[in-house]
């Protein structure tokens, strides 16, 4: 079990990176934000980067009682962003900047969504995904 | 200047996308379906004697401990009504005969096991007033 506002927080940080991205269509910044899906969905969200800057500086300061949650939703999520991640580096490589645009938004959607609602769209596709591995 | 536009875009229709589901979750909708009874055999538990309360939930799932306080609260004024929680990961088949796609899905069984009323994510007590009253 993690404390639930961390992977929201992360979330909130990766649409910040993602829209100075799009911004700037940085392959830096993009490749920034594919390390840290590519930690959180392999090695698990509290070994990523910025789940290190989270609890490092910004839980000290939250209150001590929080909501937890199950750690597979969200590392689940975080594969989910490293695929689009990757197709979007892929993109800012190659300089094909159309690739790089659609995968850096729909990364983007789903980041906010999840920072500013609270919705976890790997967790509500978790079951979805189950139910075809296990078809 | 394109790219700016792209990011307020996304962001817009994220937003709208958010309020949008808020608004949506927990909705009791009524159910004319065909579909076979569920019987106490597939939910592992006896039917109640006038409904069954039949609640989908997975292991990591935050809403569904909110929706099993709301159900468990709202029952205890039905002495003849059952709540019966079924772990969806463990119970494929009934998930994907009754085409549940997302943790919690609560489903108002009535005293034969006939489905009238379906509520996908954590409904209100107001809601399952609401749908109680169908059976």
């Amino acid at each position: 079990m993690i404390d639930a506002r961390g992977p929201r927080w992360s979330a909130g940080l990766t649409a910040i990176v993602l829209i100075f991205a799009l911004l700037t269509r940085s392959a830096a910044l993009i490749i920034i934000q594919l390390i840290q899906f590519g930690i959180g969905a392999f090695a698990g969200p509290p070994k990523s980067p910025y789940a290190w800057l989270y609890k490092r500086f910004v839980q000290p300061r939250l209150s001590k009682t929080f909501e937890s949650e199950d750690v597979r939703p969200p590392q689940f999520a975080q594969l989910i962003g490293f695929v689009f991640a990757l197709v979007a580096t892929a993109g800012a490589l190659t300089h094909t900047w159309i690739l790089f645009t659609i995968a850096t938004a729909f990364a983007l959607f789903a980041a906010f969504l999840n920072s500013a609602f609270g919705y976890c769209l790997g967790c509500k596709m978790y079951l979805l995904g189950v139910r075809l591995r296990r078809g | 200047m394109s790219s700016l536009l792209i990011v307020a875009v996304v962001l817009v229709v994220a937003s709208g996308f958010g309020f949008w589901d808020k608004k949506r979750a927990g909705k009791i909708r009524v159910k004319n379906s065909s579909q076979n009874l569920i019987s106490s055999h597939e939910i592992g538990s006896e039917l109640g004697e006038n409904a069954t309360v039949l609640q989908f939930s997975s292991s990591f799932c935050a809403p569904c401990r909110t929706t099993r306080s709301t159900l468990a609260s709202v029952i205890s004024h039905y002495p003849k009504i059952k709540h019966v929680e079924v772990d969806a990961e463990s119970n494929l088949d009934l998930v994907r005969r009754l085409d549940i796609r997302q943790t919690p899905t609560t489903l108002f069984l009535n005293s034969a096991g006939k489905e009238i009323a379906r509520a996908v994510g954590a409904p209100k007590r107001d809601q399952v007033f609401e749908a109680l009253a169908r059976i």
